[in-house]
């Protein structure tokens, strides 16, 4: 049952994705509206899914990579959803509902079965860790894409062309603004995923950290982040250096998620499929 | 009834002409009257710009009308009209309908888009009204103008762009600083230049303006115009410190703004972005500073550049501006047209002959028992009750039409009767909230002239 919610919301972030597009060529204000309102609906869709899977397997549905990656795109729609109320960023979706999309798409080709909780995941922790960790993920798409928007109109203002992209990408400040929003609320969600993390690893396995591929990557992970806001912090690290930051960690990011999961073995391989 | 135009504009005639060609807007309803006193048309409005200076009318005998109108330009002008005439251009109706839509939609502007050309023929338009020398036609044509203005604005993408150096400066500002609420300006130079930029960026919202010259009293003077604050040439960096963009326009003949000086500027305000445009001619700020980071320079030759980019663009989408025009024109014609007399009456007796045939026919099928003789009678009856309904509008009709006033009746009947060839736009739900005022003191208008 779950499932078909769960493709039905896959539809309409493909639909929503679409029409963010056809606004970013058209610039029809009207296109932009409709999207949100589609992928809202997707939204709604996919966290029936979440909860209808949740009743049914009688723990947190964030146990393997299907579940994951849905979490993960559920989490970036709601992200989407929550800084267009703020922020005045009609373009955002042009870039975050295809990132959903691509996990959406991911996730359809895994197996959907609900498996038995494997006993090491069965913890009090368990679902704070997965909320922590995939929340701040979801916050690093969003500085991952205000990267890329910053770094494109920073290069079509300092080049002189003030054509279309510059038309389309909002103001630098936003994007720096955003950026550095991102990063107040992203750290913090991902030093909580790493603790609560920990203190799970030394129920199910008896210790807190073992350098496991998956412990270390995030570690490098909250390294570069850490790096980014103290430097902010400090010497005033913004725009430029900023974006590129935010993208090196989304990408560090990325790869902690899945690249450890497909690349190296390790204790979190129960996330293979 | 023709509308025709006479005038001329920044095309056809220089700027000395089109001064002293100008109506002040204080005695123009004077002007209106004068015009309106001619006895080869019936309404007119004065539209009256820096760029241009036309007569709008309505008139009974267009070449009488033309020739009447330049004939008035020359005497309320104290002007011979060999002096301007070849300057003038005038246009009658379809050519005339369609000029006064192209100059509403601002195709015919100097920059093609410009918005300011539509709020100036409403401001023509009121005074018009006010003065009562605009009736039904020029209201219709206006009301018209207006609406395709409206549909060129929001259907082409003609006035999306800025075309002018200042407006592409706060343009890119915005596109920086997202808005210049809260922002600081320093200027570099007290000259005109500078003045002109500042305004443009106060107007803009920028909040502090700084300004900076070798002659410190002269910078001084220019803050107080802009409630500023001076600052000695000497102390020019503590001003790169504060202000968020910064406009040099002074005669110095090198570089008064170097890299390696902006650089460590740009490090003591802890990278906060800032841009740099200079108008001076020599430059006043050295290119390379435009690498910095989170440092943005534009001179006035690359502002100039995207300027030009801009009406290129807007060269474009007028070309679906114009078919909208045709279109509309159109339209127009097509009503202003049946205002005829003939075929008003002709559409208007086949309307009632149409309901007495079919409401005959209707009472005959009822009675099928009903003799010849009895049926031409019935024939007879609804046709003379038809004629001596229709005998008396006819009548006052022609004698209307031949003192030049049908068109109220014409208009009138259109609608009453519900005609083909009625009013474009005429039974419009929603009609543009802009120019809602301005119907309404002609619809007053309209009654007093009753």
């Amino acid at each position: 049952m779950d499932t078909h919610f769960f493709k039905l919301a896959a539809l309409l972030y493909l639909i929503g994705t679409l029409a963010y597009l056809g606004y970013v060529l058209f610039l029809k204000g009207a296109l932009s509206k409709s999207a949100t309102m589609v992928v809202f609906v997707g939204f709604a869709s996919h966290t029936l899914a979440f909860l209808l899977r949740y009743a049914e397997a009688g723990h947190t549905p964030v146990t393997n990579l299907y579940e994951s990656l849905s979490f993960f795109a559920w989490m970036v729609i709601g992200i989407l959803l929550v800084v267009q109320l703020k922020y005045p960023v009609k373009v955002l979706g042009a870039f975050l509902s295809p990132i959903a999309l691509i996990l959406m798409l991911f996730a359809l080709a895994l197996p959907k079965e609900i498996v038995p909780l494997a006993p090491v995941l069965k913890s009090f922790w368990h679902p704070f860790h997965v909320f922590f960790a995939f929340l701040g993920n979801a916050i690093f798409a969003l500085a991952f894409c205000c990267g890329v928007m910053y770094l494109l109109q920073e290069h079509q203002l300092k080049s002189k062309k003030m054509g279309a992209i510059t038309q389309r990408l909002p103001s630098l400040m936003v994007l720096d603004d955003l950026n550095y929003q991102s990063l107040k609320f992203g750290f913090p969600l991902l030093t909580l995923g790493i603790i609560t993390g920990a203190i799970w690893a030394e129920y199910a396995w008896g210790r807190y950290w073992g350098w496991d591929p998956k412990e270390t990557w995030s570690l490098i992970t909250w390294f570069l982040y850490a790096a980014s806001l103290h430097q902010r912090l400090t010497v005033g690290w913004r725009g430029r250096k900023a974006a590129i930051m935010a993208i090196a960690g989304f990408l560090a990011v990325l790869f902690t998620f899945l690249g450890v999961n497909l690349v190296l073995p390790g204790l979190h391989s129960y996330a293979n499929w | 009834m023709e509308v025709i135009v006479v005038g001329l504009n920044h095309r056809t005639a220089p700027i000395a002409l089109r001064e002293c060609l100008a109506f002040q807007e204080d005695t123009l309803p004077e002007a209106l009257h004068q015009v309106n006193a001619l006895p080869s048309l019936r309404e007119n409005m004065i539209l009256s710009t820096c760029n241009r200076v036309e007569i709008y009318a309505a008139a009974r005998d267009r070449e009488k009308a033309v020739f009447d109108l330049k004939d008035f330009l020359s005497q309320y002008h104290h002007l011979s009209l060999k002096e301007f005439e070849k300057s003038l251009y005038s246009y009658t109706g379809e050519e005339a309908v369609k000029h006064i839509f192209r100059v509403a939609s601002s195709l015919d502007s100097m920059v093609v888009g410009e918005p300011q050309i539509l709020g100036q023929i409403k401001d023509a338009y009121d005074i018009a009204t006010q003065a009562k020398t605009s009736g039904l036609i020029l209201h219709r044509l206006l009301h018209r103008a207006f609406h395709v203005a409206k549909r060129v604005r929001t259907e082409t993408k003609i006035s999306n762009s800025a075309v002018s150096v200042s407006s592409v400066a706060v343009d890119l500002a915005k596109k920086i600083f997202e808005s210049l609420e809260r922002k600081t300006v320093l200027l570099i130079g007290a000259g005109e230049m500078c003045e002109l930029a500042a305004q443009h960026l106060v107007s803009g919202g920028i909040e502090k303006v700084l300004v900076t010259n070798r002659t410190y009293q002269r910078a001084v003077a220019l803050a107080d115009q802009f409630k500023g604050e001076a600052i000695p040439f000497e102390e020019m960096n503590m001003g790169l410190k504060r202000a968020d963009i910064v406009i040099s326009a002074t005669d110095s003949p090198q570089y008064l703004i170097r890299h390696d000086q902006v650089a460590k500027v740009v490090k003591d305000r802890r990278q906060k972005p800032i841009f740099f445009i200079d108008i001076a001619d020599p430059r006043d700020i050295e290119p390379k500073v435009g690498e910095i980071e989170n440092a943005y320079l534009y001179n006035i030759d690359d502002l100039q550049k995207v300027t030009f980019e801009n009406i290129k663009d807007r060269e474009k989408e007028a070309v679906k501006a114009e078919a909208i025009v045709e279109d509309e024109v159109v339209q127009f014609v097509t009503w202003y047209r049946s205002l005829d007399i003939t075929p008003t009456i002709v559409s208007l007796r086949k309307k009632f002959e149409e309901i007495r045939k079919r409401e005959l026919e209707k009472t005959l099928s009822l009675h099928p028992d009903l003799s010849d003789k009895e049926k031409k009678s019935l024939e007879a009856l609804t046709s003379a009750i038809i004629n001596k309904i229709l005998h008396d509008p006819v009548t006052l009709l022609k004698k209307a039409n031949e003192e030049a006033t049908a068109d109220l009746y014409l208009d009138a009947i259109q609608n009453l009767f519900q005609l083909p060839g009625g009013a474009p736009g005429s039974s419009d739900p929603n009609p543009d909230p802009g120019v809602e005022e301005v119907e309404e003191s002609v619809e007053s208008n309209e009654l007093s002239r009753n």
